[in-house]
């Protein structure tokens, strides 16, 4: 590889050390963030009211987190872990479904309005829904979805990015498919199923990726139409386990709350890292 | 670019696009135009009806000092965002890309701070910085420092912007490395056995090669730092103190759900809905550019 002559040209020994040990601060710094919230939820309160907080975990990881997850401070964090699972899944098999769908019928059928429809869609790549929170909640109530899976689900399908990358991926597929199919006598929605999802998979899986992880992060949204504790979501039910007054917050159980809010969606990088920089850079083009 | 084969029918393809078309009229369409048409009223303070002004309420808006100072937050914000998280990223990804081993490794742990939710990155980062119990604050304060972003506008400046770059660096690092990596080795080989140096090296001839990544970073970051951070602030400082952590979109939030000011809200949906527009022109431009490099 072109990348081994590199070495050669110029003289990398103690320059290497260096680089990794760069390497290696970066990354701590980095990760200090999260080392320390691991930290605090393995500690007694006393330990972290008392500052300075130890660095080195404690002791009381297992009676913290059973007490966040089956306790909580205004609903069980396992209950929102669950509604964060809804709403992520949700979101993105929603997305990818309509998406497949649409794009399929922009890129393989001629039919009346199709340019309309088509930038009808086009534009709501502009507007995130933090711009038009408060009409878009009215609808939501008169749907009578609020504290619903559905209010936290289908306001934030409505966007095209998804359908945008269908149809680039649809238009690279050889004609020849399609005329095959065609003269073979195979109506649309067979050559659908039988070449067009299939010679999809790796889109769907790397957008599957990018999706989930919009979705669980989502804060505003739900904190707007869940007033219920029990349709909470773990990423804005933290901030409610803040007391309001000038009482001492829980920190133990606030910081295994965000330790166990981020499992899911690191796991989904870290795990499908390919799949996830593939989405990353294919949805960003 | 359109295909040369197409299947014949056109009641199929409508009841194709017919999901995607009702859920963006719902949620969409129909949200953005109420947006729009509430801008041009005031409703009374009982909700009961509401009295025609024009353009009354961005008049009003624009002539109101709060409004201002929040623009001149969000700048000030997005140019510190944007910064904080595209210069340790370059500076990452220089280093990763120097190593032949183990960049892999320094990859997959760069990339968690991406998968931590804004909101999430906030608590930890008032964590530290808790005036009370948090570490970086106790240990400022045995410097002689004392730390405290309720009472002062640019520590909780300061302390909102590094903990929405934070979550950034790892999205830029990916960015920046993938596009290093692509830099022709032929290149940086001709220049070191012209006896050119790293940093000279990475100055005229990296960094310019660099360019289309850099701008098209610059705007996804600026259109994250508009729109992307509300749950950092909302959990930190909430927009104070005295407004001075208020960005737009928060306004649009504060005015609109706990003022109750619907009109002004909606007006101000509508300013953002053109920085939005503007914005994706720049983006779509730049792209643009990176494509015909």
């Amino acid at each position: 590889m072109a990348r081994e002559v590199h070495g050669m040209v110029e003289k990398r020994g103690a320059g290497l050390w260096l680089t990794h040990a760069f390497m290696i601060i970066g990354v701590l710094v980095i990760f200090f963030p999260i080392w320390l919230a691991f930290v605090a939820s393995t500690v007694t309160q006393q330990d972290i009211i008392q500052p300075p907080m130890p660095v080195m975990p404690g002791d009381q990881f297992w009676i913290n987190y059973k007490n966040a997850l089956f306790s909580g401070v205004n609903v069980p964090v396992a209950t929102m872990l669950f509604n964060s699972l809804v709403m992520a899944i949700g979101i993105a098999v929603g997305k990818i479904i309509i998406s497949l769908l649409s794009a399929f019928a922009i890129v393989y059928f001629k039919f009346p309005g199709k340019m309309i429809f088509f930038w009808m869609i086009f534009l709501t790549l502009m507007l995130p829904v933090e711009v038009r929170i408060v009409p878009t909640y009215e609808v939501v109530a008169g749907f009578g979805m609020l504290n619903s899976y559905s209010g936290l689900i289908f306001p934030l399908i409505a966007s095209a990015t998804a359908t945008f990358l269908f149809r680039q991926f649809f238009l690279t597929i050889p004609d020849e498919l399609a005329e095959a199919a065609r003269v073979d006598g195979a109506r649309p929605m067979r050559f659908f199923w039988d070449i067009v999802v299939p010679m999809s998979r790796t889109n769907v899986a790397a957008l599957f990726v990018i999706l989930f992880i919009y979705g669980w992060n989502q804060y505003l949204w739900p904190l707007l139409i869940t007033t219920d504790p029990e349709m909470n979501t773990i990423v804005m039910g933290i901030k409610q386990m803040f007391p309001s007054g000038d009482d001492f917050a829980h920190w133990p159980t606030i910081m295994a709350t965000s330790i166990l809010a981020m499992i899911p969606p690191v796991i989904v990088v870290v795990g499908m890292q390919r799949l996830f920089i593939r989405g990353l850079v294919d949805s960003e083009k | 670019m359109e295909k040369r084969v197409t299947f014949r029918g056109w009641m199929l393809p409508l009841l194709l696009i017919a999901p995607q078309v009702v859920i963006s009229a719902v949620f969409f369409f129909y949200p953005a135009g109420q947006a729009i048409w509430q801008s041009l009223f005031i409703p009374d303070p009982f909700g009961l009806s509401s009295q025609y002004v024009g353009l009354g309420n961005f008049d009003y808006l624009l002539s109101d000092p709060f409004y201002r100072a929040s623009f001149l937050t969000t700048a000030v914000f997005s140019i510190l965002v944007t910064l904080c998280s595209m210069v340790p990223a370059l500076f990452l990804a220089v280093i990763a890309d120097r190593l032949i081993k183990g960049s892999g490794v320094y990859r997959t742990l760069l990339i968690w701070p991406y998968a931590v939710a804004p909101a999430v990155a906030g608590v930890l980062w008032l964590f530290m910085f808790n005036t009370r119990v948090g570490v970086i604050s106790w240990y400022l304060g045995t410097l002689g420092y004392d730390w405290n972003h309720v009472l002062n506008g640019s520590e909780a400046m300061g302390l909102v912007v590094v903990a929405s770059a934070w979550g950034r660096i790892s999205y830029n690092f990916l960015f920046f490395f993938a596009a290093l990596q692509a830099v022709p080795r032929s290149v940086i080989e001709a220049a070191a056995i012209d006896g050119a140096r790293f940093w000279r090296r990475f100055w005229t001839i990296v960094l310019p090669l660099l360019s289309p990544t850099t701008f098209f970073l610059l705007v996804v970051n600026v259109v994250y730092a508009f729109f992307e951070t509300f749950g950092v602030i909302h959990t930190i400082t909430a927009g104070g103190p005295q407004q001075s952590t208020t960005i737009l979109v928060y306004k649009v939030f504060s005015d609109g759900f706990v003022g109750q000011d619907l009109g002004s809200s909606s007006a101000q949906s509508v300013i953002l809905l053109f920085v939005v527009g503007l914005l994706t022109v720049i983006q779509f431009k730049f792209i643009e550019k990176r494509v015909h490099y």
